[in-house]
């Protein structure tokens, strides 16, 4: 039997914002949607920032606490999602800075030293195709080890920058609002993640035998 | 072109951001190019092998440990919470 168009029920899917706003009045059906929508999101960036599955629960669950507390303070300016990672974020650079036995001190404090400029960013020097399709590269257990140990090697203030931006598909714009840095900042930073981690990765995955030389050349 | 300007404009390159006037002459000199060619091509294969790469999924216990710390501390800050289905 047909159902007639005034009887049809339209199932509408509330938006981030307005699961934050009745959250933030009180409903804890909206909050736990909230949670179950993002909890994966959290995860994986605290995994890929602190490095192992305890320390990435731990932020994890730091990370909806603060959420919780903060519901009020929500403003506008930026997405809930931006909200939400920036949070995650500050809570997992937290718990590297506690393994370091350092102060925690905001993200953007290095903020004007010689590595945030284009100055001396590092030259490209192993220069080479890849001897397979990054898809099937990833199905690999010693690529996927590889990947994760090249992350984790590299600077803690890039490897953010490149999870928000290159991994979760954040924007520059919103990258820079969830670290409380410059755009300008966040694509330098970006830019040295993106060359580190090409540098490394292809000196274990190019085919050697189309290796070629830069001329610094660039005139033509 | 120097190296630096090089590198600078490899960023909006390999992100298909609108084509400033130095990543127009990014993109000529890309053309005669070899090795740029190939290190603009590592580097959107990089990102997409981070992209696809481990998936790091939520342990099933861990979902539920969070649930009910949540929970609990809603209670504690809002009151009681609706009954779990």
């Amino acid at each position: 039997m047909e159902i007639a168009a005034s009887q049809k029920f339209e199932i509408v899917e509330r938006s981030d914002e307005q699961l934050q706003q009745q959250a933030a009045s009180g409903d804890f059906v909206a909050f736990q949607e909230l949670i179950s929508r993002f909890q994966s999101r959290v995860f994986r960036v605290a995994r890929r920032i602190v490095g192992n599955q305890h320390d990435a629960e731990d932020v994890t669950q730091l990370t909806f606490l603060s959420v919780m507390d903060h519901l009020d303070d929500f403003r506008k300016e930026s997405g809930v999602a931006t909200w939400i990672l920036r949070i995650a974020t500050n809570h997992a650079l937290k718990v590297l800075r506690k393994r370091r036995g350092l102060p925690t001190v905001s993200l953007d404090a290095p903020v004007g030293d010689a590595e945030d400029s284009y100055a001396t960013l590092p030259h490209p020097e192993f220069i080479a195709q890849w001897r397979d399709e990054p898809s099937r590269l990833a199905q690999q257990r010693e690529v996927r080890q590889l990947i994760e140990t090249a992350l984790e090697e590299l600077p803690e203030k890039y490897r953010v920058v490149f999870v928000l931006r290159d991994v979760e598909g954040l924007s520059v714009k919103e990258t820079a609002e969830a670290l409380g840095l410059s755009e300008s900042n966040v694509k330098v930073r970006l830019l040295r993640a993106r060359l580190d981690l090409r540098e490394r990765l292809t000196r274990a995955l190019g085919d050697e035998a189309t290796r070629m030389f830069p001329s610094h050349d660039h005139d033509g | 072109m120097t190296c630096e300007e090089m590198l600078a404009a490899l960023n909006d390159y390999v992100d298909g951001e609108q084509l400033s006037a130095t990543c127009e002459k990014f993109a000529q000199h890309l053309a005669g190019c070899n090795p740029c060619q190939v290190v603009v091509d590592n580097i959107r294969q990089t990102i997409n092998l981070y992209q696809n790469g481990e998936p790091y999924p939520v342990p099933a216990e861990f979902q539920q440990q969070l649930k009910e710390c949540l929970r609990q501390r809603w209670e504690a800050k809002f009151g009681p919470t609706p009954p779990q289905k």
